[in-house]
C-alpha cells in the first residue's frame, strides 16, 4: 500500500513530561557507580569478553588435550571435565547471555527507542554489580580447593554433586549454584528494565512496529529470559538443598563405590526437565538478538529495507512462544516417557518454519540490494553460512529417532557450537564494527579488521563442519581421550589434529581483535555522527558519543519505521527515522 | 570479489567433503537400518536447502554489490513470494518428520516375543543379568546392593535365584532375536552406547529404563558410556558378543546364576567380616 507518511497524523502529544535523570556529579558515579545505561552497557560488555577469554583458554586446552592426550601432563581426566564445564557455563552464560542483554541491550534500547535512559537506573546499575560478583563468584572457584566442577555444563544430579565427580563433594559445585542464582537475581533487574523501557519509553511516534528488529530481538528475548531463568533458579536452589543440606529432590537412592547413601525418593530427571525448560529457551535468547541485529547489519549495509518487515517481528515473536514447548528434544535418550518424543519432535521441527522464514527474508533483502562489503556486512553474511548450517543440523537432532545415534556424539557439539556458538558471536563481531564508532566516535582499523573477518569466519567453519563426521564415525562428547576402540578409524586422529590447529589459530585471532579494540580507540579514523548513513534513531544523536541523557534537550520524534533505505523519489538513499517529510513510501503495516 | 569465491567453495566445498570423505558411520548391527535410511533422507534435504541458500547469497553479493550509481530497489513485502517460501519449507520439513516419527514408533514398540535383558551401569563398570531358565528376571533394589549382592537382587524373589549374572565380563546376544534392554544404575546417570546399534539410552538410579534391537550380525562391539558419569566415564567400557545360536547357548551354559554365585559367597564374606564381629 502507497501512503505519504508525514508528520501530525500519528504522532501524539507528549503524554507526560521528560523525566528528569540522576545527573553523576564525582567521577566515581560517572564511570563506575554509574546509572547512565551506556556505561552499564560498556561494563557489562567489558566484564563478558574479559571472562569469554577466559572460556577461550580453556577451549585452547581442551582441544591440545583432544589432539595430542596427555602432551600437558597437568591436564588429567578431572582438569578436562573441569574445563569443558567452565568453558560451556562461561560461554552460554556469562559471555552470550551478559553481552547481548547486558551489552548490546543497555547501549542500543534507549537509543534506538528514543529514551533518554532506561526506565529504573538505579536497578540497572545494581543489576551489572551483581552481574559483577557473579563472574567474581565463578572465577573464585578456580582458587577453590578441588577446583571448579566438573560435572558438565548441564550440572546433571545426582554425579554434580557426588564424590566422583571433580568439585561434586568440595566447593566447586556450590559455587557454581551460587554464582548462576546471584547472575539470575542480577539479570531480572536488568531484564525488566529492558522490557519496560521498550513498552513505556519509547518517544513519540515510535510506535512497536516502527521499532528496528534489534529492538524486537532483544526486547522477546528479555521476556523469554524473565519466564525461563527462574526455572533454572529454583534447580540451583534444590541442588543447593540436596548438596549442603541432605534433601533428595534430586537424589533417589543411590550406592556410591559400595556405600549406601542417606539420600532417597528424589528425581535426577526432574533436574533434566527444569534444566532444559531453562535451557532451550536460553538458545534462543542468545538467537533472537541475533536475529534482530543483524537484519539491522544487512538492511543498512545492503541499502535496503528489511524485506518482510511484519513476517520478520512476527517470527521473532512466535519463535520465542514455541521456544519453550521444545524442551525435551534435550532429552530423547534421557529416560522420559518415549511418548513424549512424539509431542516434542512435532514442536521442534515446527519451529524450523519461522526460522527459515527469517533466513529467506534476510536472502531476500540483499536481493536487488546496493550491497556495501563493510565489515559488518561481511559478518553478517557469514552469520548466514554459519547459521543456516547449524539451523539444519538442528533437523538431526530435533527429529526424535535420529537424534539416537547421534545424541552425546560430537556430532551435537559441532551442531551447538555451529548454531549458538559460531553464528551468534559472528552476530557479535559484526554488530561491534557497525556500533563501534557511535561508542567511541572512532572506526575501527579496516585492515586488522579484514584479516579477523577472515580466519574467525574460515577458520570457524573449518572446526566446527569436519567435527560433525567425527560424531557421524560415533565418538562420543566429553572424552578426554577416545583411547582404544574398534570403530573410530586412526584418520579421526588425523582430523582432530586439523580441528586443534583451526581453534589455536582462531583463538589467537581473537587477540587482534581485541588489539584493534585499543588501538583504534586512539588511532581510528574519525567517524562523525551517522559513518553508515543509517535511519535508526541511534544513529542521529545530536553528540558522538551520545552524551549523559542521549538527546540534548528536546526527545527526538519519530515519522517513519526504521528501513527507509532507497526510497523512491527521496535525494539520499536513507531517511532517518526522526526526519518528517512526505515522500511515498510503503511503511511495512501501514 | 573474494567473497563470492568463497561463499561457492563453502557450499561446493562442503559437499564434496561429506561425498569424499573416509569419515563415516560404523556398519550397522542391528534392525535399525531405518534410523540410518531417515538420516540420509534428512542429508539430502538438508544439503539442497543449505546449497541453494549459500549459492543464493552469493549471487546476490556478485549481482548487487554496491557500484557508483546503484541504488536498491524499495520492496518491503510480498505477500506471495513469502506465503509460498512458508508452505514449501513446511513441506520439507514434514518430509523429514513423518519418517522420523514413523520409525520412533517402531522404536517405542517392543515386541512382544522379545527376551528381556538387564544391563546395570554403575562407576564405571557395565554389569549383565540375563533371565534364566524361567525367563523372568528376578525383582532389584539399589538398597539390597551389599557386599555380596552388587546388582541388589532380591534374595527372597524366586525368580531371581536363576538369574545368570555377569559382572565386569562380556554380555553375549544370539544374533536375529529380538531383546528388549531394561537398563538400571545403581550410582550417577550413564547411558548404554553401542555405535553399531544405533540405539541408546539413558540408565538412571531409582528407574528402569528400556530399549530394544535386534542384533543383525555376528561379531565383538564395544560398549561406551554416553553419559558424563565423573572423572572415570570415558574408561567405562565392555563388550557385547553377537553369537551364533549355537555358540550362544554354549556361552550361556558356562554362566553361573544368582543363586550359585551366592553359594560361592558366604566363607569369602565371613573372612572378610570377621574382625568386626
Amino acid at each position: 500500500m502507497v501512503e505519504a507518511s508525514g508528520a501530525g497524523d500519528i504522532i501524539p502529544p507528549a503524554a507526560v513530561e521528560d523525566v528528569e535523570l540522576y545527573h553523576p556529579h564525582s567521577w566515581w558515579t560517572r564511570y563506575v557507580f554509574s546509572q547512565d545505561a551506556k556505561v552499564i552497557a560498556i561494563q557489562y560488555s567489558c566484564t563478558a569478553i574479559a571472562i569469554g577469554m577466559v572460556a577461550l583458554v580453556l577451549s585452547w586446552l581442551m582441544r591440545i588435550q583432544l589432539a595430542f592426550p596427555g602432551a600437558l601432563t597437568f591436564l588429567d581426566a578431572e582438569r578436562y571435565y573441569q574445563f569443558i564445564t567452565m568453558h560451556g557455563m562461561i560461554m552460554v552464560i556469562y559471555l552470550l547471555t551478559a553481552l547481548f542483554l547486558g551489552g548490546f541491550g543497555n547501549y542500543l534500547i534507549p537509543l534506538m527507542v528514543g529514551a533518554r535512559d532506561m526506565v529504573f537506573p538505579y536497578a540497572n546499575m545494581l543489576s551489572y554489580w551483581l552481574y559483577l560478583l557473579a563472574v567474581a563468584v565463578l572465577v573464585a572457584s578456580f582458587f577453590a580447593s578441588g577446583g571448579p566442577t566438573g560435572a558438565g555444563w548441564t550440572l546433571y544430579p545426582p554425579q554434580a554433586i557426588l564424590s566422583n565427580t571433580p568439585g561434586g563433594q568440595d566447593w566447586g559445585i556450590v559455587l557454581m549454584l551460587v554464582s548462576l542464582i546471584i547472575f539470575i537475581i542480577g539479570f531480572t533487574m536488568g531484564g525488566l528494565n529492558y522490557a519496560v523501557t521498550v513498552l513505556q519509553g519509547r518517544t513519540r511516534g515510535m510506535t512497536l512496529m516502527r521499532m528496528p528488529l534489534t529492538v524486537w530481538g532483544i526486547f522477546t528475548a528479555t521476556v523469554m529470559a524473565l519466564l525461563a531463568f527462574p526455572a533454572l533458579f529454583v534447580a540451583c536452589v534444590m541442588m543447593l538443598f540436596d548438596r549442603l543440606a541432605g534433601t533428595s529432590f534430586f537424589m533417589p537412592a543411590i550406592v556410591e563405590m559400595g556405600e549406601q547413601l542417606q539420600h532417597g525418593g528424589g528425581s535426577p530427571i526432574l533436574f533434566q526437565h527444569l534444566f532444559w525448560f531453562f535451557g532451550h529457551p536460553e538458545v534462543y535468547i542468545v538467537a533472537l538478538p541475533a536475529f534482530g541485529i543483524v537484519s539491522d547489519l544487512i538492511s543498512t549495509h545492503a541499502r535496503k529495507n528489511i524485506f518482510g518487515y511484519r513476517m520478520m517481528v512476527w517470527a521473532i515473536v512466535i519463535i520465542g512462544a514455541l521456544s519453550f514447548v521444545v524442551w525435551a528434544h534435550h532429552m530423547y535418550v534421557s529416560g522420559m516417557n518415549p511418548y513424549f518424543g512424539f509431542f516434542f519432535a512435532t514442536t521442534t521441527l515446527i519451529i524450523a518454519v519461522p526460522t527459515a522464514l527469517k533466513v529467506y527474508n534476510w536472502t531476500l533483502t540483499l536481493w536487488r540490494g546496493n550491497i556495501h562489503l563493510t565489515l559488518p556486512m561481511l559478518f553478517a553474511l557469514a552469520f548466514i553460512v554459519t547459521f543456516v548450517n547449524g539451523g539444519l543440523t538442528g533437523l538431526f537432532l530435533g527429529n526424535v529417532v535420529v537424534d539416537v545415534p547421534l545424541s552425546d556424539t560430537m556430532f551435537v557439539v559441532a551442531h551447538f557450537h555451529m548454531v549458538m556458538g559460531v553464528a551468534p558471536i559472528l552476530v557479535i563481531f559484526g554488530a561491534i564494527y557497525h556500533w563501534y564508532p557511535k561508542i567511541t566516535g572512532r572506526m575501527l582499523n579496516e585492515g586488522m579488521g579484514q584479516l579477523h573477518f577472515w580466519i574467525t569466519f574460515l577458520g570457524a567453519y573449518l572446526i566446527f563442519f569436519p567435527m560433525h563426521y567425527v560424531g557421524l564415525v560415533g565418538v562420543p562428547r566429553r572424552y578426554n581421550e577416545i583411547g582404544e576402540t574398534s570403530f573410530v578409524p586412526a584418520s579421526v586422529h588425523d582430523l582432530n589434529i586439523f580441528i586443534t590447529i583451526m581453534a589455536l589459530v582462531v583463538g589467537a585471532a581473537q587477540i587482534l581483535f581485541l588489539f584493534n579494540l585499543a588501538w583504534s580507540l586512539r588511532h581510528g579514523r574519525e567517524a562523525g555522527g551517522n559513518p553508515w548513513r543509517a535511519t535508526t534513531l541511534e544513529w542521529q544523536t545530536p553528540q558522538t558519543p551520545p552524551a549523559h541523557g542521549n538527546w540534548g534537550k528536546d526527545l527526538p520524534v519519530v515519522y517513519r519505521w526504521a528501513y527507509d533505505y532507497s526510497v523512491p523519489g527521496a535525494p539520499e538513499d536513507f531517511i532517518p527515522q526522526n526526519q518528517p517529510g512526505t515522500y511515498p513510501t510503503r511503511e511495512a503495516g501501514a | 570479489m573474494a567473497v563470492v569465491l568463497v561463499l561457492v567453495a563453502i557450499a561446493v566445498g562442503s559437499v564434496l567433503f561429506h561425498l569424499l570423505s573416509p569419515w563415516w558411520w560404523t556398519p550397522i548391527a542391528s534392525n535399525w537400518s531405518y534410523i540410518d535410511h531417515t538420516l540420509v533422507i534428512t542429508f539430502w534435504i538438508t544439503g539442497a536447502v543449505f546449497v541453494a541458500v549459500v549459492l543464493f547469497v552469493a549471487y546476490c553479493v556478485w549481482r548487487f554489490r554496491h557500484d557508483p550509481g546503484r541504488r536498491a530497489a524499495y520492496e518491503p513485502e510480498n505477500r506471495r513470494l513469502e506465503s509460498g517460501l512458508a508452505v514449501g519449507t513446511a513441506i520439507g520439513v514434514f518430509a523429514m518428520l513423518a519418517p522420523g516419527l514413523f520409525v520412533w514408533h517402531q522404536f517405542i514398540t517392543v515386541p512382544s516375543e522379545a527376551a528381556e535383558i538387564e544391563i546395570v551401569g554403575q562407576q564405571w563398570l557395565w554389569s549383565f543379568r540375563l533371565p534364566g531358565a524361567d525367563g523372568k528376571l528376578g525383582r532389584a533394589e539399589t538398597r539390597d546392593v551389599a557386599p555380596d549382592n552388587s546388582l541388589g537382587i532380591d534374595k527372597a524373589d524366586a525368580d531371581a535365584l536363576d538369574d545368570v549374572v555377569i559382572e565386569g565380563g562380556e554380555l553375549h546376544l544370539p544374533v536375529g532375536k529380538p531383546v528388549k534392554v531394561l537398563l538400571r544404575s545403581i550410582d550417577v546417570l550413564h547411558d548404554f552406547y553401542v555405535p553399531e546399534f544405533r540405539a541408546k539410552m539413558d540408565m538412571i538410579p531409582g528407574m528402569v529404563t528400556y530399549f530394544w534391537l535386534t542384533p543383525t550380525r555376528t561379531g565383538t562391539f564395544d560398549i561406551l558410556c554416553a553419559e558424563l558419569c565423573g572423572v572415570g566415564h570415558s574408561q567405562m567400557r565392555g563388550m557385547v558378543v553377537v553369537d551364533s545360536e549355537a555358540d550362544y547357548q554354549t556361552w550361556l551354559a558356562e554362566q553361573a546364576t544368582f543363586e550359585q554365585l551366592q553359594a560361592a559367597l558366604p566363607a569369602a564374606t565371613t573372612v572378610a567380616e570377621a574382625p568386626g564381629r
